[in-house]
């Protein structure tokens, strides 16, 4: 009675040893779906009657041009919008239905700028990613979950320097060392490539190859359909607030969708090695004479 | 006040039977190649690095309380009367009950009527404002908010000199502090809804907010003074000076509660407050329900400026330069930093009314012109140094 009492009394002393802890999803078993959501933004259906499921120990990638509803839909599967219409649902309970608390135990989310309003260290900021945890019993995985995060994503080197002293890059690397850290079995990645080099590319597609082998669904936002094709599972391409097609990279990234998609002819063939599809514009003789003579008169600023 | 009081995550009570719970983790990687390994061995040696780092925290706070005891000694001691060290010392040993010897009825008088009330005043006060601003820089996630850069100090003076001026007493002596609540809790909430766009706080709109309600408070106040009769109008300027010299125990007792319970309840916000830092949608992401944290910040920051302003009159810059220094000292952690403010906020004033009592005696500087005049150069270098980092403003 008491401790019901100044539980009450403090608000912030969550009884958080008694949250239900997450139990790991089977392989192949859908952890967050959309089912038929509507999402408009000032007046306007950003998405429309999209579904789409996340399943474990998969790399599901969205792509897409501009504007086609990409990080709206990631936001969506975060319980960071809610649809309009139709259902979003996290662990088999609709994502309006977890309080704040159960459900960052059980989906963590990069968002595409990574910003900080006051000086922390790389290594505070990681641990950041650790907080859902405080008071659980996995809160004794905490150094572990932060030393391998920071590895994985090799932010190690500048654990000790302040956040607001690290590059663009090096910035989105600590953000997904703190979503590494936060172990959850869904991770929702927006952009995790777009400020990175060639090596870290690579490296973060590695890291989330890793993460669904082990168990976890990955849900990732790319531009590049070169890294879609190679290292994801199923792709989803999105186009207009609709899901043009979804399936197999090999099945999916076909000339003539994205050609119409992108509005930029590309070709798609095989890797010579690897069998992986290849995504490239179709650059014409044409087209680089009409782009030469077009830079000439200063329509199209080259760099 | 009772949304602080309610329970904070109704929906987290289910027990968790479930052995699958204690299943471990996704087991750690493979490190890919021999760079990790290298990370790895670096990041292992940058957590060891993180404890050197912390232990500053214990050295400035313990540096922090002997300075803040020392002052409020001195302070006890020195002025028109002077009381040396060994007998204010002597004397509250007596009055503890702790040996000791009772000085003669003059000292006595001087020490515990006007002395320690004033002492005890400049603590709580600066406790408060240095605490607010730790947290109000941490929920406008802007290190240039203050209660009064953003025009909330003169938001509760209104309510304060409005009472005042109107000759309220409905409440009895809580009547001011209620008012300057009120009117602060007013402000508070229509500086947050100004000022915020898209979840975040612009330093530009903050600032200009800050300008447009600090003027709009002044032209309130200017209204009371214009209605108020000869003796109110020197009690209401003598407010907007900022002043401990009214202190009194009733005083005192007026404020405490609010004082109190405000520094008491605002450390255990420090974690979620260091996860704010993140940005609204990132700190949901990690378990915070920030508007639920916001709300109860808000109203916490009502309540300690309101605490300050109602006993002390408009006093700035307390909470902008009291969470700076700290910042700069041991890092953002708002673990340290909000309980630091609070010490470090009652060392400043401490010592700050200690020097507007002696600087000029007999004559007595009013302790809110006083911080001004030392706060402000120090805005002003603030501006020019976030300026200069940020290459412009956000």
């Amino acid at each position: 009675m008491t401790s019901v009492r100044l539980r009450g009394l403090l608000p912030m002393l969550p009884n958080r040893r008694t949250r239900t802890l997450p139990s790991p999803a089977a392989s192949g078993e859908v952890v967050a779906e959309a089912a038929g959501i509507r999402i408009e933004r000032g007046g306007r259906a950003v998405l429309d009657g999209v579904g789409i499921e996340v399943r474990a120990g998969e790399v599901l990638a969205l792509v897409g041009p501009n504007g086609a509803g990409k990080s709206t839909l990631l936001a969506a599967l975060a319980a960071d919008l809610a649809p309009s219409e139709g259902e979003v649902r996290i662990a088999g309970r609709p994502a309006d239905g977890w309080p704040a608390g159960e459900l960052a135990l059980r989906r963590s989310v990069l968002p595409q700028d990574a910003a900080l309003s006051f000086p922390f260290a790389v290594a505070d900021v990681v641990r950041m990613g650790r907080a859902p945890w405080a008071g659980t019993e996995r809160e004794d995985e905490d150094e572990a979950a932060v030393a391998e995060a920071m590895a994985a994503t090799e932010v190690g080197a500048f654990a000790e320097r302040p956040f607001s002293a690290l590059s663009g890059g090096e910035r989105a690397r600590v953000a997904l060392a703190r979503v590494l850290a936060q172990r959850t079995g869904l991770l929702l990645l927006d952009e995790p490539t777009a400020a990175l080099d060639l090596r870290h590319q690579e490296l973060v597609l590695r890291v989330c190859r890793e993460r669904a082998a082990a168990g976890d669904a990955v849900v990732v936002v790319l531009h590049d359909l070169g890294l879609a094709a190679a290292h994801a599972d199923r792709v989803g391409v999105l186009h207009d607030g609709r899901v043009a097609v979804e399936g197999p990279p090999a099945e999916v990234l076909e000339e003539e969708l994205l050609s119409r998609v992108y509005r930029q002819p590309v070709e798609v063939f095989p890797h010579p090695r690897t069998g992986v599809p290849l995504v490239v514009p179709r650059r014409t003789e044409a087209g680089r004479a009409r782009a030469r003579r077009e830079a000439e008169i200063g329509t199209i600023p080259l760099p | 006040m009772t949304a602080l009081q309610k329970p904070p995550r109704e929906g987290e009570t289910a027990p968790s039977p479930d052995p699958a719970d204690t299943t471990a983790p996704t087991p750690p990687a493979d490190p890919a190649d021999d760079a990790s390994v290298v990370a790895s061995a670096s990041a292992s040696s940058g957590a060891e690095a993180a404890p050197r780092r912390r232990a500053a925290a214990p050295v400035l706070t313990a540096s922090l309380l002997g300075v803040l005891l020392l002052l409020a000694l001195l302070s006890a001691g020195i002025g028109a009367y002077e009381i040396p060290l060994g007998d204010v010392l002597a004397s509250v040993q007596h009055r503890i009950g702790l040996g000791g010897h009772a000085l003669d009825r003059t000292a006595e008088s001087v020490l515990w009527n006007i002395r320690l009330p004033r002492v005890v005043l400049a603590v709580l006060v600066g406790a408060s404002l240095g605490c607010a601003g730790a947290l109000m820089q941490g929920v406008f996630g802007n290190p240039l908010a203050e209660p009064g850069v953003i025009g909330i100090s003169a938001g509760a003076a209104v309510g304060a000199v409005g009472a005042i001026a109107l000759g309220l007493s409905f409440l009895g002596n809580w009547t001011v502090t209620v008012c300057a609540f009120v009117a602060g809790l007013a402000t508070v909430l229509l500086v947050y809804a100004m000022s915020r766009s898209g979840g975040r706080t612009e330093v530009v709109t903050l600032i200009l907010t800050g300008i447009a309600v600090n003027a709009f408070a002044g032209a309130l106040i200017g209204l009371f003074i214009f209605f108020a009769d000869n003796a109110q109008v020197t009690q209401i300027t003598f407010w907007q000076l900022g002043s401990l010299a009214q202190a009194t125990w009733p005083k005192v007792l007026a404020v405490l509660p609010c004082a109190l319970l405000g520094l008491a309840v605002a450390p255990f916000y420090a974690r979620r407050l260091d996860l704010l830092a993140l940005g609204e949608r990132p700190a949901r992401h990690l378990g915070v329900d920030v508007e639920r944290l916001r709300v109860a910040l808000i109203l916490v920051v009502a309540l300690l400026t309101a605490a300050a302003v109602a006993v002390a009159g408009i006093i700035t810059f307390v909470g902008l330069l009291v969470p700076h220094l700290l910042r700069m000292a041991n890092g953002p952690g708002h673990r340290f930093l909000v309980p630091g403010s609070a010490l470090g906020g009652a060392v400043v004033l401490t010592a700050g009314d200690l020097a507007a009592r002696t600087a000029a005696a007999p004559a007595e500087l009013p302790l809110g012109v006083l911080t001004a005049l030392l706060g402000s150069p120090f805005f002003f270098w603030l501006l020019r140094r976030t300026r200069r980092r940020q290459g412009g403003w956000a």
